[in-house]
């Protein structure tokens, strides 16, 4: 039958059971939204900002594991997504963006809005694609969705030129088999190579002091099971970075929490001190590691990783095993038990749990309460308990991210979905309502910064036009938070730039929008304002949470230092202690 | 403070050991890359090593004997460690196929040189066809003041040949670029011509 190119998009997108696209229309893309129109059958959000689809799309992806689609027009419109398409190729998310094109034969002159977006993006997408003919069209499209969400993830974009959504054609939507012969060189399943798996088994059995380090590729993996398994049947603890919350249960007795600049001091002290770290889905990020060379000394490395490109490169490892992390996961406990899962060292490994809960009784992650100005890492907790822990968490970047990972505990896997790659301010309030189309029986809490939440407020309208009843805690410092702390550390105290405290008033501007305001400035008001919100489901919140202006995230590791250099909540290093122990 | 810290009688870490990636030999690399010859795949693989920070030396790329499949040859100066992150990552392009650094591997390797050389005497004349015989080099293009001339070879060959013409005076020069293949078979050390 022949049809439009427009319509062979839609077709193609319902082949790929696409039941959400975010996006906002423009000259190029206008036959694609017109077919939308006509077909009526697949939801469009309307964002007010391209940088908002795209986050969107990506809190929707990182919530469901689903491929997130956005759209957008050509020129500025394709522009306004390149933030979103970096961060998403960052942090390994499915996307699948579609931006219009001008028509072919005006390609390479300067049209009227037209930019090599192809070009742009080339260096931060897994793959893209200009489409040349409306006959090879419904391939693409389709080739787009299969390499991103197979193998590491990542963003993949469409450019259609106008002039091919407007031809005709009758071509067939192909086949999963031949979307698959059509990608010769792409072969996205690994199952780990079994020699390695056994030397990893070893190493593990004959381990004095293991610990396990879970990044963003567990999740994507969906491996939490096999995770659980594997570190009780060894006896494991298990440390995971912001992308691989939840991915490890964080109330667990082996449980770590976070590692890393921000990590908690036993966690910290866990790797430093090891003698075996078991990376899985993780890829040493400077971030997570400090200083490279003293990171995890003394440790053997085995690292797990779908994508060869991230074994070896920050870091050398022992043991490398290329493969699905959940299939190699699963064969490393096969043949664990084949073994009869022996600890070889059982005393050795009891004296390190003990002295783990040790660590963990000596810094655990506190803070000290004021009753007279609201604490952030409070304003966390309360939310915590005001959502029984089972909300989803949506960050922006700075201060409030590090406390929304520190003082919340997550559970399961996508429960905190944070820019962790490219750390971008305003993912949070996109993000967080693309996470509640995706997952509208969770509560979705947006945690965001004064500074961040400004970038993509505008989205609040989204929010109000579609009824997605997202929350957003605004922990207002009225500062550039996390780069006054570091002026403040490393700087001398130099506040160069970072004073926010010119700001709308953030509740008459959600009340503009046609959102709830609320806002806490003393500490007993911030249960209070929780509670009003926790009973308002058709419209978005904004709860503005007047903060303690200078208070510091902490423990820190100082960027470029090592584990044992951490600053500790009292602001004292943990050297003396660390040097005791490295001895 | 010693006793709830390190007072556990556990062995702990000793010497940091050597962890980061360690800085490899910087030498010329080739590399061999089968694509898939898609719109845009050169350009992929260029900004790829280009974002490395590294400069490509030459490039040659030309169709095989399979249809829409293509090969090209890269010559890179680089970090031996840093190299294998590139040939790692070129091998995740979808359109690449094949990736293989055989700068260690027997192969075998050839440039075609064109060279047009200023011979207005008759004894620059004679000398440089000398010189071409030598290299087993072809005339190409002849005109009152100059020999355009052809050789292939490879680089030791070609460089030699170059400094010999030099003293002449070069007017102009173009190379394709270096192929390479691996050898199936190499019986004797030293058989590389
Ligand atoms: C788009 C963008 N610009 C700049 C930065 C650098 N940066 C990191 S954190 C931060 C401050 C964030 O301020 P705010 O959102 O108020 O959060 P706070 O640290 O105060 O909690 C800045 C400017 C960034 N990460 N992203
Ligand atoms: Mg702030």
């Amino acid at each position: 039958m022949s049809r439009k190119g427009a319509d062979i998009v839609i077709e193609t997108l319902k082949e790929e059971k696409v039941d959400v696209i975010f996006g906002l229309p423009g000259g190029a893309i206008m036959e694609v939204y017109d077919a939308l129109y006509r077909d009526g059958s697949i939801k469009h959000i309307l964002a007010r900002h391209e940088q908002g689809a795209g986050h969107m799309a990506e809190g929707y992806a990182k919530a469901t594991g689903k491929v997130g689609v956005a759209m957008t027009t050509s020129g500025p419109g394709a522009t306004n997504i390149v933030t979103p398409i970096a961060d998403a190729y960052m942090d390994s998310v499915p996307l699948v963006v579609i931006t219009g094109q001008v028509p072919t034969h005006m390609i390479g002159n300067d049209a009227f809005q037209e930019v090599d977006i192809v070009g742009i993006t080339r260096p931060i997408t897994k793959h893209n694609f200009l489409v040349r003919d409306i006959e090879e069209l419904p391939l693409v499209i389709r080739k787009a969705f299969y390499i991103a969400s197979t193998g590491r993830p990542g963003p993949v974009l469409v450019d259609i030129p106008k002039d091919i959504t407007q031809q005709l054609s009758d071509v067939k939507i192909p086949s999963m088999d031949e979307v698959k012969r059509s990608l010769p060189g792409y072969k996205p399943h690994v199952e780990g190579n079994t020699q390695q798996i056994k030397k990893a088994a070893k190493l593990i059995m004959s381990a004095r002091r293991p610990v396990l380090y879970v990044g963003g590729g567990a999740v994507n993996a969906e491996a939490q099971e096999e995770l659980v398994e594997l570190a009780e049947l060894m006896k494991i603890p298990v440390t995971t970075t912001t992308q691989g919350k939840g991915a490890f249960p964080e109330n667990h007795p082996l449980a770590l929490r976070m590692l890393g600049m921000h990590g908690t001091y036993y966690a910290n002290m866990a790797v430093y001190n090891s003698d075996l770290l078991i990376a899985v889905g993780a890829r040493f990020d400077d971030r997570v590691t400090g200083k490279i060379d003293e990171f995890a000394p003394d440790a053997r490395i085995i690292h797990i990783d779908i994508d060869p490109a991230s074994i070896s490169k920050n870091i050398i490892v022992d043991v490398p095993i290329v493969g699905d992390v959940k299939i190699v996961l699963r064969k490393l406990i096969n043949e664990l038990k084949r073994k009869g899962a022996k600890i070889e060292h059982p005393e050795d490994r009891e004296k390190w749990i003990e002295q783990i809960e040790k660590w963990k009784k000596l810094h655990p992650l506190t803070y000290r309460n004021s009753r007279k100005v609201i604490k952030p890492q409070y304003v966390i907790e309360q939310i915590y308990e005001a959502t029984n822990g089972d909300a989803i968490i949506v960050p922006g970047v700075g201060q409030h991210q590090m406390w929304a990972a520190m003082f919340y505990k997550y559970s399961y896997p996508r429960q905190f979905l944070n820019s962790g790659g490219l750390g971008t301010m305003g993912f949070g309030l996109p993000a967080g309502i693309g996470a509640k189309v995706g997952r509208p029986d969770k509560e979705v809490f947006v945690i965001d910064g004064d500074g961040s939440f400004v970038m993509t407020m505008q989205e609040i309208i989204t929010a109000v036009q579609y009824r997605i009843p997202v929350k957003v805690a605004i922990i207002n410092n009225a500062y550039l938070g996390m780069v006054r702390q570091w002026q403040e550390l490393f700087y001398d105290k130099r506040y160069s730039e970072v004073d926010l405290s010119l700001q709308p008033d953030f509740v008459k501007l959600a009340e503009a929008m046609g959102a709830v305001g609320f806002r806490a400035e003393k500490p007993k008001e911030v249960r209070e304002i929780l509670e009003e919100a926790m009973k308002i489901d058709d419209r978005p919140v904004v709860l503005d949470f007047v903060v303690d202006r200078e208070e510091n995230v902490l423990p820190m590791v100082p960027p470029g230092k090592s584990y044992k250099d951490m600053i500790l909540e009292d602001g004292k290093g943990a050297e003396a202690e660390t040097m005791y122990l490295v001895g | 403070m010693a006793d709830t810290v390190g007072g556990a009688d556990i062995t702990v870490a000793k010497a940091p050991k050597f962890r980061q990636t360690k800085k490899g030999h910087v030498r010329k690399h080739v590399i061999n890359v089968k694509v898939r010859n898609e719109i845009g795949v050169l350009a992929r693989i260029a900004t790829l090593i280009a974002g490395k920070g590294y400069n490509i030396e030459s490039l040659s790329v030309g169709e095989t004997h399979e249809p829409g499949i293509s090969r090209m040859t890269i010559e890179v100066v680089g970090d031996d460690i840093v190299i294998d992150q590139v040939v790692k990552q070129l091998r995740k392009l979808i359109d690449t196929l094949k990736v293989r650094d055989i700068t260690d591997v027997p192969h075998v390797e050839r440039e075609l040189v064109l060279v047009k050389v200023h011979t207005p005497t008759s004894r620059a004349r004679d000398e440089v066809l000398r010189i071409v015989e030598i290299f087993r080099g072809k005339i190409i293009d002849v005109s009152p003041e100059t020999y355009t001339i052809e050789v292939t070879g490879d680089e030791d060959k070609i460089d030699a040949m170059l400094e010999l013409l030099k003293p002449f005076g070069i007017k102009e020069m173009a190379r394709t670029g270096k192929v390479a293949m691996k050898r199936e078979l190499f019986l004797e050390e030293g058989n590389t011509e």
